[in-house]
């Protein structure tokens, strides 16, 4: 069952073994809050996101998205996600993609930053990423077999204000979500807000992997806002959790984050973690010495 | 001729932005100036976060990653810099580095001081 993981899996491997020395995520530990953090242009980071939960009365479920990020320009990144889900005494299934830009509308640093977020997915009814919650989801969206739920496909727009601040060493970050599946469904709406900090602001200046200033905690809380027809709290999920980053040496980033449910459509509880890394400068990689101007 | 009017557009209008600099942020003065182990600390967040766009030496790449030896660097205030770090200069590929905490802002300035 877990077979079909394992090409991803390795292939991320690799990348870490050969990723250079120099490399270094530098992004939040949030799993579904955004800030206005874009990444470096020209660089790419490879994460996978992984959610790990058992719905009431149903199998384990884990689901995994693996995320292709690329800094397209200091002020827009670009961003491509595979997701599957292996679910206990079911079946181990790819559910789709995601294709999503990021762009920030203002060239200066301010108090509150927005960056305005669009999203195209191609997913399945088996997808169990929770990349974001919206609407009316719930945890009984997660309960049914792979080979009916596979067979619901959603073409969904989404959209995302995102609004972030860097207070001193700080980051606390709201998102409104707003999506749509482009069928005949309503508009669902979404919540997300984080904030992190890291365990120590001066740099330790060595390359450690236990030092204090390789760490980032914080907590992200999220949830539902109901939809078109039924804009109320009504049947909603919501979560908080709190998470803890870990900035490796070779460019790796190591992120958790157990997450409890509060209201009874909630999972009780969600486990993530998140595997990235950084490769700088992927363009020049692919561009001949004399015709390198970006 | 494109190779030799493109790092002087990128390099005058990096210029001009610190020209723009706010009063209060101009006249900030580095706290880790002049401490050996902030321009040590600073070197490893160079390496780790500057260095693959303006070379090892900071020299750039002598076309859209300019120098960061050059006389206007030299004659920034720290505030000047830090003010930078923070912002970026986003129409122009510099990221923005307000996600480092402040303390490694000022250490990497600490650094660059000490390579002029």
């Amino acid at each position: 069952m877990q077979l079909r993981f394992v090409p991803p899996l390795l292939l991320l491997l690799l990348c870490f073994c050969f990723v250079p020395a120099t490399s270094r995520a530098q992004e939040r530990p949030y799993f579904v809050t955004y800030s206005h953090d874009l990444e470096e242009p020209g660089n790419l980071e490879i994460e996978t996101k992984t959610a790990l939960a058992r719905p009431h009365g149903s199998n384990l479920y884990g689901a995994t998205a693996m995320e292709l990020e690329y800094g397209a320009r200091a002020w827009w990144t670009t961003e491509l996600y595979l997701d599957g889900q292996a679910t206990a005494k079911d079946s181990a299934i790819f559910t789709g993609f995601r294709w999503e830009n990021r762009v920030r509308p203002l060239m200066r640093e301010h108090w509150i930053n927005p960056v305005l977020y669009v999203e195209y997915e191609n997913i399945s009814g088996a997808d169990k990423a929770m990349l974001e919650v919206v609407g009316h989801d719930g945890q009984e969206d997660l309960t049914g077999p792979n080979s009916e739920a596979r067979r619901e496909h959603q073409h969904e727009g989404e959209l995302k204000l995102i609004l972030s601040s860097n207070l001193k060493s700080w980051n606390i970050s709201e998102n409104f979500i707003a999506e749509k599946n482009l069928g005949h469904e309503p508009w669902e709406f979404g919540y997300a807000v984080g904030a992190s900090r890291s365990l120590r602001t001066l740099s330790s200046g060595r390359e450690c992997a236990f030092c204090a200033d390789k760490f980032v905690a914080g907590v992200e809380v999220y949830g539902g806002l109901g939809d078109t027809w039924d804009l109320s709290l009504h049947d909603t999920s919501h979560y908080i959790a709190p998470l803890l980053g870990w900035n490796l040496p070779r460019g790796m980033r190591l992120s958790f984050s157990p997450g409890f449910g509060l209201t009874s459509s909630s999972l009780d509880r969600v486990y993530r973690a998140g595997l990235a890394v950084e490769l700088p400068q992927i363009g020049s990689w692919f561009r001949s010495s004399k015709g390198g101007v970006r | 001729m494109f190779t030799l009017v493109l790092p002087v557009a990128v390099a005058l209008a990096s210029s001009r932005l610190l020209d723009h600099v706010p009063a209060k942020d101009h006249g900030r003065p580095n706290p880790l100036a002049g401490k050996s182990e902030a321009v040590q600390a600073g070197g490893f967040l160079y390496k780790e976060h500057c260095q693959q766009c303006h070379q090892a030496d900071a020299q750039g790449d002598g076309k859209k990653k300019p120098s960061l030896k050059t006389d206007r660097v030299r004659s920034a205030s720290d505030g000047d810099l830090e003010w930078f770090l923070r912002q970026g200069d986003l129409g122009h590929g510099m990221p923005s580095w307000s996600s480092l905490p402040e303390a490694q802002r000022w250490q990497i300035i600490a650094y660059l001081r000490s390579i002029q």
